[in-house]
């Protein structure tokens, strides 16, 4: 029996030798990082955080926006890139439901984005291109009210926020597959 | 010297090449002795501070364009036929931005990292210097590199301007465990996320999944070891090795740990590939092998008959470059061409093998296999089960013809 466990212990100093070469090659860089890190973080407040909007809505800011007031934003702010009804080509924010499956797709807010909050946290950090993050909160939700009813989603007298903004279905809300795994990469 | 064919239509033999190349040079024509040229005679130029190439050899990127909308918002190619070797200059690295390159002053910037963790915490750029730091050379690719292969024609076009979208450099950083661990994970490591967030006007954001983060994803801080190129994210970018260029967030700003991912407009909207049944995939990250012949390559043009190098680039987000066979009849024969680069995981191969030119038209192709068996696939097997639509993540078998009069430019074969 000891001469077994004897035999063993043999057996497993004898792998970490023979394993040695790529461990030390490639993993020790990373095993003595983490003893030796200078764990020079500080504590962040709120204030530092950059939240992303996603479908479950979590961070969404204060205020709201109607598609009235939406209208007149885009008509200033978006229109000259996006066409006054958005279907500038190159740049079309409407249009392209039912073309996906064809030659001819076309991908749009409506035809193709499967979540609301997308579009809201999208215009909040990249829009209007050129004068990025000018619009206030309630601005940001008026112009996604608008484009939303541009594409038909929601009605002309619908306003959006924190609470409201989440449950908007989007035409193509399962149109989307997932790769199947994510597989750790590491050697 | 008799020549050996080792495949169709003039591949020969590396070794008898040498051969060659040794006779070569003890015949050849002697050039009338020049006493002194210009420059053996008095001083050159002194030491300078920052280098500049000679002004004989001076490259530039190609496809330098931007959006009809916004120049800020573009590309550039790394023009891949006019370099060697597998390292791109930081000046020639390819460039892809929504909203065009910030300048950012390092002692203002931060990069926070938030979300679902046990302390949320913030670097400053100086702290993250004193970090154990990682160098390893990798490549970057757009998952949007050689989309104009997927089109119905092939464009005339030159290796760079087709997938230039690629290049190549040492990366430094910090290994972004070493962040997450300091700030104490609590999301799930097989399941969680993370969405990076970039400090330039459009704050590009994207989601990746932990267990790629968790692997071997970094906070890189110098390329080719000097720091960031403002164009390439200064001063930190997030990257993420294997993985299409988008998720590597440059100007990196925030990390927030999630359990879902966020579907920003970058990995919904853009980068997801059309199914023909109107399906997208989504996340499809990791880059494919793929290969391409760099030289003699499109738009060139063979000045003789005569021996010339086949020489390329291969690559694989999933592993190392296990081989390279090369074609010069279109794919009827192959043959191994020499890796000269040491294979190492994620690190593209410079490829080799001698060509007698012998006037007649040709059909060049290369084709890599990884270290996981994954082989570079035909371009109609590549193009199979998508929509006609999709454009991302192309990676079939580049073709070159060679005409009569020694013309090269792409094809579909």
């Amino acid at each position: 029996m000891r001469l077994r466990e004897l035999w063993r212990a043999l057996l497993a100093f004898l792998g970490v030798l023979l394993a040695a070469p790529t461990a030390l090659g490639q993993d020790l860089g990373q095993d003595l990082g983490a003893g030796l890190s200078a764990r020079l973080g500080v504590t962040a407040t709120a204030a530092d955080y950059v939240p992303t909007i996603g479908p479950d809505g979590e961070g969404l800011p204060a205020g709201r926006g109607t598609v009235a007031e939406g209208a007149q934003i885009y008509t200033r702010a978006c229109a000259g890139c996006h066409g006054l009804g958005g279907e500038l080509p190159g740049n079309a924010l409407v249009g392209g439901v039912g073309t996906l499956s064809t030659s001819a797709a076309r991908r749009t807010v409506g035809s193709y984005w499967p979540f609301a909050t997308t579009l809201f946290d999208y215009v909040r950090r990249a829009m209007p291109y050129g004068n990025e993050k000018s619009l206030s909160d309630a601005e940001v939700y008026a112009v996604t009210a608008y484009v939303l009813h541009l594409n038909g989603i929601i009605d002309a007298d619908s306003s959006l926020d924190a609470a409201t903004l989440p449950q908007v279905r989007m035409p193509n809300r399962d149109g989307f597959v997932s790769a199947p795994a994510f597989q750790p990469y590491s050697r | 010297m008799q020549e050996t064919p080792i495949a169709g239509n003039g591949l020969l033999s590396r070794r008898l090449y040498l051969r060659l190349a040794a006779a070569g040079a003890g015949s050849a024509v002697l050039l009338p002795a020049i006493a002194n040229e210009p420059w053996e005679r008095g001083s050159g130029q002194p030491p300078s501070g920052y280098g500049e190439p000679s002004r004989f050899a001076r490259l530039t990127r190609e496809r330098v364009g931007g959006h009809p909308f916004g120049p800020a918002a573009g590309s550039s190619s790394t023009p891949l036929q006019h370099l060697n070797g597998v390292l791109t200059p930081n000046s020639l690295h390819f460039e892809r931005h929504h909203s065009g390159i910030p300048d950012i002053d390092p002692v203002r910037h931060r990069l926070t990292v938030h979300g679902r963790v046990r302390r949320p915490l913030r670097f400053s750029h100086e702290s993250l210097l004193r970090y154990p730091l990682t160098s390893r050379v990798m490549f970057l690719e757009c998952s949007g590199n050689s989309y104009q292969n997927t089109g119905a024609e092939a464009p005339d076009l030159t290796a760079g301007q087709l997938s230039g979208l690629l290049s190549c450099a040492e990366w430094t950083g910090v290994p972004l465990s070493l962040l997450l661990e300091e700030a104490g994970m609590l999301a799930d490591a097989a399941s969680g996320w993370l969405v990076a967030v970039g400090a330039d006007a459009s704050g590009n954001n994207r989601s990746l999944p932990l267990p790629i983060a968790l692997g071997d994803a970094m906070v890189a801080l110098y390329q080719n070891g000097e720091p960031l190129r403002p164009a390439q994210g200064y001063p930190m970018r997030l990257f993420v090795p294997g993985c299409e260029g988008n998720v590597s967030i440059k100007w990196l700003k925030a990390l927030e740990v999630r359990d879902q991912p966020a579907h920003t407009r970058e990995e919904t909207s853009k980068y997801t590939d059309l199914l023909p049944d109107g399906s997208a995939r989504q996340f499809t990250l990791r880059m494919e092998v793929k290969s391409i012949i760099t030289s003699p390559s499109g738009r060139m043009r063979l000045p003789e008959r005569g021996v010339y190098e086949i020489s390329g680039l291969a690559w694989s987000g999933s592993g190392a470059i296990r081989r390279v066979e090369v074609s010069a009849d279109g794919g009827r024969s192959w043959t191994d061409a020499d890796l000269q680069t040491e294979a190492a995981a994620l690190r593209p191969v410079r490829f080799r093998i001698p060509w007698r030119y012998a006037g007649a038209p040709a059909l060049l192709m290369s084709r890599a296999t990884d270290d996981t068996g994954a082989v570079q696939p035909s371009r109609d097997a590549a193009l199979a089960g998508q929509s006609v639509q999709t454009f991302y993540h192309y990676n079939g078998i580049q073709s070159w013809r060679v005409d009569e009069q020694g013309r090269v430019s792409n094809a579909f074969a």
